[in-house]
């Protein structure tokens, strides 16, 4: 492994990954109202099980608290926020200006995003701004960061010390073209990246392959995304509904299987199995869970996959 | 070209309800070519009007025209001699022949009988479908001949984004996904390594961002 361990900002995931060993990220998702609590709690329950937590982005296009002040909530408990941004909302001043604002609460992780179509959300009759794409907001927080200038050439006084993610979808369409996509994102300037939730092993294996290929392991931090089936439903959902999302039939055999009141604890075993077949795998350098409105069983998988207690650093 | 698609009755007769003399005027170019506002759809709304404000017992007097274009003016001039007749105008052109409409006839009413779309091109019989978005700095040499900008429910300059499914768009299976065509493209011209390339920051100043636009020759100007 040639990846490189020079730190570039003071993140505690940056740590992680580059002593090499494996990271474990998880999110929380933003209440539909300004109490802070929620977030709190959520963060609460998973703090000593994950190195770092993302703070979703108005995810699915539903309005809600702004993953910023979500972020800072975590930073003022003195723990390690991913601030997810998305390139829908924001033009790029809006962008460049909250990551100032993220950097001045000394928030050292992003996690950059093109976000669900307006469409799917509160407000589907809404202006979509896209001003910028991910890869180029990857480009921005870089420049920032490295040469310390904003878009426009001016420089910033304090630049941010970010450490940046991307995402990346190994299941979507054409697949050919995923792993050469991932590598724009690391040309871009994407240092680590968290994948869309794994379900088909044998499918993200080619795509590791293929990534290997190109020759972009020792390039990127690769956190291998899970999400536990808390039922049937959920994963009929997911594989019929949401796109992108590549649930193989096994798994919907598999919780079908067993009684009703039986399947969440079904489908933590499945995520757990997953994680322990996934870390066999080159190149996945951590795991990224995202146990969705379901924060509370983080510590069960982490535990379950013989992935704690998680290191100091 | 542009396209254009009919507005519902209800929303013509609102804007002209205290109206006793109403011109309804059609444009022999795209709205002709997309069905919308041609000379056919002016007889077809005429008559409903006609219709409508005689069950209502109300005598509103309601003609026909239609111009060969009302993005000129030289055509425009061709109702001057109608114009003062009218209480208002109905244009069944796209927004470009309605605004140009107005400047014209400064004191009359110009409604506008048409939702204008997109540019674009017909598919097949009964449809249309967005090509361009006249962003005003063309990229198309470098995607394959299929615009990002105006076929990308994202408008994404590296696409495909996460959504993409068997070729189709996260926002609709029947619309095709914009990324996809451009791949299948670069492939067929042996150019698949363009995608590589990743694509700068827009200059959105050329777009409507910049504010409204002109375009100045002064080659032509007089």
């Amino acid at each position: 492994m040639s990846i490189q361990t020079e730190l570039k900002t003071p993140s505690k995931l940056e740590k992680i990954l580059k002593s090499g060993q494996l990271a474990v990220t998880s999110e929380c998702g933003p209440p539909r109202g300004s109490d802070a609590e929620v977030i709190k709690k959520k963060a609460q329950m998973i703090k000593d099980y994950v190195d770092a937590i993302n703070i979703t982005d108005n995810q699915t296009s539903v309005t809600r608290l702004c993953s910023l002040a979500s972020c800072i909530h975590l930073k003022l408990m003195g723990l390690e926020p991913i601030l997810q941004m998305v390139v829908r909302d924001r033009n790029r001043i809006a962008l460049q200006s909250d990551i100032l604002g993220a950097a001045s609460f000394d928030i050292y992780n992003i996690l950059c995003l093109s976000g669900d179509h307006q469409s799917f959300g509160d407000n589907p009759t809404a202006q979509n701004v896209f001003d910028i794409d991910s890869m180029q907001l990857i480009q921005t927080v870089r420049l920032m960061r490295d040469e310390g200038k904003f878009l426009g050439g001016d420089n910033i006084l304090r630049p941010p010390k970010m450490f940046v993610g991307a995402a990346a979808n190994p299941f979507a369409d054409p697949f050919e073209i995923r792993a050469r996509r991932l590598a724009k994102k690391v040309k871009a300037g994407a240092e680590f990246i968290q994948t869309q939730c794994i379900y088909n092993v044998p499918r993200f294996k080619e795509w590791m392959k293929q990534v290997g290929d190109l020759g972009l392991l020792d390039k990127v931090f690769i956190l291998a995304g899970v999400t536990p089936m808390k039922s049937v439903g959920m994963a009929k959902y997911m594989k019929n509904k949401v796109p992108g999302m590549d649930v193989p039939d096994e798994i919907i055999k598999r919780l079908s299987g067993v009684p009703k009141e039986k399947q969440a604890e079904e489908g933590i075993k499945i995520c757990i199995e997953t994680i322990q077949e996934l870390k066999e795998v080159e190149g996945v350098r951590g795991f990224h869970i995202m146990a969705i409105e379901w924060e509370e069983k983080v510590p069960e998988i982490v535990k379950g996959a013989g992935l704690y207690p998680r290191p100091q650093v | 070209m542009i396209v254009a698609s009919k507005k519902p009755i209800e929303e013509v007769i609102d804007y002209i309800k205290d109206c006793n003399k109403v011109l309804i005027a059609g444009c022999n170019e795209c709205v002709t070519v997309c069905e919308a506002g041609g000379k056919k759809e002016v007889g077809i709304l005429a008559s409903a009007l006609r219709m409508y404000f005689m069950n209502k017992g109300k005598d509103v007097t309601i003609d026909e025209v239609t111009l060969e274009r009302q993005c000129d003016r030289e055509y425009l001039e061709e109702i001057k001699h109608m114009a003062p007749n009218y209480d208002a105008i109905v244009s069944l052109a796209c927004g470009v022949g309605v605004q140009f409409m107005a400047e014209m006839y400064k004191d009359k009413p110009i409604f506008p009988g048409v939702n204008t779309s997109f540019m674009g091109a017909n598919l097949e019989r009964g449809m249309w479908g967005e090509r361009c978005a006249g962003c005003g700095q063309c990229i198309l040499a470098k995607t394959g001949a299929v615009c990002p900008v105006a076929r990308c429910a994202k408008r994404l300059f590296n696409g495909p984004c996460g959504g993409s499914t068997k070729g189709k768009c996260e926002i609709n299976p029947n619309v095709d996904c914009a990324w996809q065509l451009i791949i299948d493209r670069l492939k067929a011209l042996g150019r698949l390594d363009d995608y590589d390339e990743l694509m700068p920051v827009k200059d959105w100043s050329k777009d409507r961002a910049g504010g409204p636009r002109t375009v100045v020759r002064e080659d032509l100007r007089i």
